[in-house]
């Protein structure tokens, strides 16, 4: 372990890192965000979903440093006596899941439909690269809507897991495209160079070509990508909470959350919206950054 | 020379003045957290969609400015004989159509009022039969005596027979089977505004009735009615002046809108009381994880329940002061209240858990709760918040909030076990809290809206009673023990009377009727 730091503090990489404030402020940032999502039983000081503890009595105090707010409660209570600041760990869990979960699927989903594109080419590439192109003639968030809406109206009384599944399953939609055609690009111009010919002349399978040789050679563009895309996918299903065909209030994700408090904004409880908005923003601007580092750091012309 | 120029001038004075009539049309934009789920009169028996749709279709007898009984399509009635009376029709009504109103139509309407899917069922259920006696004149006769039979009659709608035929419009919408017809998109009333378009959820648009045979005390020549159901975007609409009315003010906003120079919020009681019903009947309840038993028919379970919620705190926080805890089913305003029943049972969930414990649920329980989300105020907040209260005494509460246009054909169905239901006695009696509420369900639309099917015959013997008696003084002692029966048994779960808050700009004048209607034909905007 120690050693495999060591290298990986040594090489062009790690150099890049230590040379980019950038970067390592991004990384804090994103490391405490996630950390505090992940172990958010241990570390919120209340646990939101817990009913039996709410107290109507303490719904609505503003932050801890206003006069009328209360220590117990360090960023405020949203309408039902819910502490914001254990509210916004748990919902940065469940927007950092859906996030991760969504990427994830859409990066195996775009890597292998690019990959067959870019490797088999003919009709099958035609016919994915057509689909490529109508997916991305539409907004993103305009076929998730379109999913998320088909999703719901399929199972009316669906229960709440089958919510994120529908959620997941619509920003992984959206989100393949832009894997699929990265992939198949680099595919294109790895498949004509000669450790490919070579393989194919010792009479290696396609698909193990594919596998074992192409795919570590093209996979550098979409692990930055990937970055990237988490954040937007974070941001996808904020937008889709908000509108109210994401998390559903009772598993608030940062979406819900912020969609629930925009109801106070004018009545002068800003803290119920604008530290979830907060939250968003911090979450997505660090890994958003990380993900530039990394497209820099990866890119050899930069070097 | 001159005459040149004045002709020349001419064409441009005219049309000036083209101008300026087109601009004193007055256009009046409603907003609402929720639209009416159809224009169908009979289909849904809602506060909302019968006060729009009211603008459209018009009763036998309707309300004034004072909430009395004024005459609307009959001009004058009549009890010829305990259990008959006379309605006559009022002459020269015209549907929008042009179709004359006579008293086919009302016979048509009984029936189509009293039709399977029809959810007016309680308005009519009293009615044994409907005669004609002549074009403008009609018997009703009921059952048994019913002296209040007039005030029911202000909820029931008409409409032509003649255009419900010709558009296969003769049964009611019900969203329940998820029927539609014409009359779901489509108005043909006699009422002072008339349908231009309909956009389900998203627009409707009216104009005023030029044949309409009364006057018409506003001004109001267009009206355009957007529901808008994010409290935030709603009162941003209202404070850019997008929308000119606006109905309810959040309120958590209430003073924000008051502090606005160019806007004012109209305040007052709301005759609707809020509360939470149980499923009753079934042996094993649908939403729950006891099995083969209900938890509900246990009356330590519903004490238990009532006592948990902390209802001063809902009415503190969640309705920042704008309801008024209950214990009856019906606000003092309603005749037949009393006052000597006004005292609810104290907030202790010490007491609760016990009960729990005592009724054989010592852990708790896990059950579903069907809440609207666009229909009362801040109804899914109260849900959350009994949620909470509940939790306390190990109940989980499976909250389920949706719009009401899957909410209503839900809970109407009884596809429920725990529900929260909002009632205006729209007869000003206590009849029609006793009767579509308390009373078990049955023929005539007894019972229709007791949708936990709460049932006990004393309850039901006494409402049968209730209908029929003129002795005050007999009436009030049957009233007070019915509601004591029903208050006792903890039949439903009372929360609290809410308060009508509407926003609008402080140049336009409204009457706000205490069962939250709006009529169009009173409203003045001044310039």
């Amino acid at each position: 372990m120690k050693q495999w730091l060591a290298r990986l503090g040594d090489s062009d990489i790690g150099h890049s890192f230590r040379n980019s404030p950038v970067a390592m402020a991004a990384a804090a940032v994103a490391l405490i965000c996630i950390f505090c999502s992940l172990f958010a039983n241990g570390v919120a000081p209340h646990n939101p979903f817990d009913l039996s503890t709410l107290e109507l009595s303490d719904a609505r105090l503003p932050p801890a440093w206003d006069a009328l707010g209360s220590s117990k409660y360090l960023l405020g209570t949203d309408d039902q006596g819910r502490d914001i600041l254990s509210a916004l760990m748990f919902g940065a869990r469940i927007s950092l899941a859906v996030g991760f979960a969504s990427v994830i699927l859409s990066v195996l989903l775009g890597v292998t439909l690019g990959l067959l594109a870019g490797f088999l080419g003919g009709w099958v590439d035609a016919l994915l690269m057509r689909l490529c192109d109508v997916m991305l003639s539409f907004p993103a968030i305009l076929v998730a809507l379109l999913i998320a809406g088909v999703g719901r109206a399929l199972f009316p009384n669906a229960q709440e897991g089958l919510a994120f599944f529908v959620l997941i399953v619509s920003i992984t939609l959206t989100g393949w495209v832009q894997y699929a055609r990265t992939v198949r690009g680099s595919t294109l111009v790895e498949r004509n160079k000669e450790y490919v010919q070579a393989a194919r002349v010792t009479g290696v399978s396609g698909l193990r070509i594919m596998r074992r040789h192409v795919l570590p050679n093209v996979l550098g563009p979409v692990l930055v990508l990937a970055t990237i895309q988490v954040a937007t996918a974070i941001i996808i299903e904020a937008t889709l909470s908000f509108l109210g065909v994401g998390a559903p209030p009772t598993s608030p994700s940062l979406g819900t959350l912020i969609r629930v408090g925009n109801n106070y904004l004018f009545s002068g409880e800003w803290w119920i919206t604008v530290f979830p908005g907060l939250m968003l923003v911090l979450i997505s601007l660090s890994v958003n950054l990380l993900g530039d580092w990394l497209r820099d750091a990866l890119n050899p012309k930069l070097r | 020379m001159k005459l040149t120029r004045t002709m020349t001038l001419a064409p441009l004075a005219l049309a000036l003045m083209a101008l300026g009539f087109t601009a004193s049309a007055v256009t009046l934009r409603i907003g609402n957290q929720g639209d009416a789920l159809s224009m169908d009169p009979h289909s849904l028996n809602e506060s909302l969609q019968l006060t729009v749709v009211g603008n459209v279709y018009e009763p036998l007898l309707t309300r004034g400015r004072d909430y009395k009984l004024t005459p609307a399509l009959a001009t004058d009635w009549k009890q010829t004989a305990p259990t008959v009376w006379r309605f006559n029709l009022r002459k020269n009504v015209q549907f929008h159509d042009g179709t004359p109103f006579t008293a086919d139509d009302v016979i048509f309407n009984y029936e189509r009022a009293k039709d399977d899917g029809s959810d007016m069922k309680s308005y009519v259920g009293q009615v044994k039969e409907i005669k004609k006696i002549n074009d403008h004149a009609i018997d009703v006769i009921t059952t048994a005596p019913f002296p209040i039979l007039p005030e029911l009659f202000t909820g029931w709608l008409m409409m032509s027979k003649k255009w419900c035929e010709t558009n296969q419009a003769t049964k009611p919408v019900d969203r329940r089977k998820g029927i539609e017809n014409a009359a779901s998109f489509h108005a043909n009333g006699t009422g002072p505004y008339r349908l231009r378009e309909r956009q389900p959820g998203v627009r409707s648009s009216f104009v005023r009735n030029g044949n309409y045979w009364g006057k018409i005390d506003g001004n109001v020549d267009e009206v355009i009615f957007t529901p808008i159901g994010n409290d935030a975007t709603r009162v941003a609409a209202l404070l850019s002046g997008e929308i000119d009315v606006m109905e309810p003010v959040p309120v958590q906003d209430v003073d924000r809108v008051k502090g606005n120079a160019k806007l004012k919020v109209l305040q007052g009681p709301e005759l609707r009381v809020v509360f939470l019903g149980m499923d009753q009947k079934r042996d094993e309840l649908l939403f729950s994880n006891v099995k083969g038993k209900n938890p509900f028919k246990d009356k330590r379970v519903r004490q238990a329940f009532y006592q948990a919620i902390d209802i001063d705190g809902i009415q503190k926080t969640v309705m920042r002061g704008a309801a008024t805890p209950v214990a009856l089913l019906l606000p003092p305003q309603v005749n037949g209240f009393d006052a000597t029943l006004s005292k609810r049972l104290p907030y202790n969930v010490d007491a609760a858990k016990k009960l729990m414990v005592e009724a054989g649920y010592p852990a708790g329980f896990e059950v579903k709760m069907n809440c609207p989300n666009d229909r009362y105020v801040n109804d899914e907040r109260i849900c959350q918040a009994v949620a909470a209260n509940l939790s306390k005494i190990g109940v989980k509460i499976n909250l389920e909030a949706e719009t009401k246009g899957t909410y209503f054909p839900k809970i109407l169905s009884r596809n429920t076990s725990f529900y929260m239901l909002g009632w205006v006695a729209s007869t000003v009696d206590v009849h029609n809290v006793l009767y579509p509420i308390m009373s078990s369900p049955g023929e005539g639309g007894r019972g229709q809206f007791n949708l936990g099917a709460y049932s006990n015959a004393k309850v039901d013997e006494l409402t049968q009673a209730i209908g029929s008696e003129t002795d005050l003084k007999k009436r009030n002692a049957m009233i007070h023990e019915a509601l004591k029966i029903h208050q006792d048994d903890i039949g439903h779960i009372p929360l609290h009377q809410q308060a009508l808050n509407w926003g609008m700009k402080k140049n336009i004048d409204v009457v706000q009727l205490p069962g939250n209607e709006m009529p169009w034909k009173f409203i003045k905007v001044n310039p």
